[in-house]
């Protein structure tokens, strides 16, 4: 029990730490890294409670894909040059108090709902889907995702699909002065179009324009 | 203290949450800075269903989790891409700049 105390805080703690530093990191890149290690010990935390598969998912899928998406971005434009102090903008910007107002305002009514949902009365002792201690949770969550919530799956797997669509759409460009091959063009080459016999006058020549 | 229940769960996802919103709104840097608290927002929303999953001996918060999971990854490629498209045209990213719809 004071083992599991103690990852918890230990994990939780550096999720937090890192959190603040990806707001308030003047470099982008830096904040990516920090975004990166988040996630990596909120996965933790989710292998700790016996969430593995979504553990593992979490560190494929956000630092696997996402961030290096992330990095990628941010090094291909030059932002990272952008120093700008964190509160100090070049205009005047009126948002900073009202941001603060309202987001320690979420924290305590996200603290206050905890405290509240602790000492309701009890509503219903009800029973929810089987647990059972025997299967792994992989097999729990294949149990169910691939039977009841089938549904979900295929339409996460379109919106995956219409993501990767839009991206390309959206920095899709065509470029000029670039020479390309075009096998509808060569394709439909008739004799015709590119060929032509003239009869040429003797000692005389012939004047070719093209 | 010691004994490890769902509100410390509950908690961290909270104040995980209340980073994300703040990372938004005290931004005066470039918009991917923004679209990582949006990160951090939809984090803290996995630790809260998958805290509760496990509270209540219940799958069906990982399965969500799961589908979060996607559509956070699809939000961060759609928003990459079209901050990609923008850097291309105006040539900067910075949030004070972009001002073109007067809001």
């Amino acid at each position: 029990m004071i083992a599991h105390a103690f990852f918890f805080y230990f994990f939780s703690l550096i999720a937090i730490i890192s959190a603040i530093m990806v707001i308030v990191s003047r470099n982008t890149v830096h904040a990516v890294f920090f975004l990166i290690l988040d996630f990596i010990s909120i996965a933790c935390l989710f292998i700790m409670i016996g969430a593995e598969f979504l553990g593992m998912m979490m560190l494929i899928v956000y630092v696997g894909a996402v961030a290096v998406l992330f990095l990628f971005v941010v090094m291909l434009m030059n932002v990272t040059e952008q120093k700008l102090s964190w509160f100090r903008g070049s205009k005047k910007s009126g948002h900073i108090p009202t941001g603060l107002v309202i987001g320690s305002v979420i924290l305590l009514e996200l603290v206050v709902i905890v405290g509240g949902w602790k000492y309701r009365d009890t509503f219903s002792e009800t029973k929810f889907l089987s647990f059972d201690e025997n299967f792994t949770n992989t097999h729990l969550i294949g149990n169910v995702m691939y039977t009841e919530y089938i549904h979900l799956f295929q339409i996460s797997g379109i919106i995956l699909l219409l993501s990767m669509v839009g991206a390309i759409v959206l920095t899709y460009r065509k470029r000029e002065g670039v020479k390309k091959q075009s096998y509808f063009k060569q394709v439909a080459r008739e004799r015709e179009d590119s060929v032509e016999l003239v009869d040429v006058e003797f000692e005389k020549g012939i004047k070719i324009d093209d | 203290m010691i004994e490890i229940g769902l509100g410390h769960y509950l908690t961290l996802g909270a104040i995980i949450f209340s980073l994300g919103t703040l990372g938004i709104f005290l931004n005066r840097k470039n918009v991917i800075v923004i679209l990582m608290s949006i990160e951090l927002i939809l984090l803290a929303v996995n630790i809260n269903l998958v805290s509760f999953s496990i509270y209540l001996q219940d799958i069906t918060g990982q399965i969500f989790t799961m589908l979060i999971l996607t559509v956070a990854a699809a939000e961060a490629a759609i928003g990459l891409a079209i901050i990609v498209s923008y850097y291309r045209n105006k040539g900067s990213i910075r949030v004070e700049e972009i001002d073109e719809m007067k809001g």
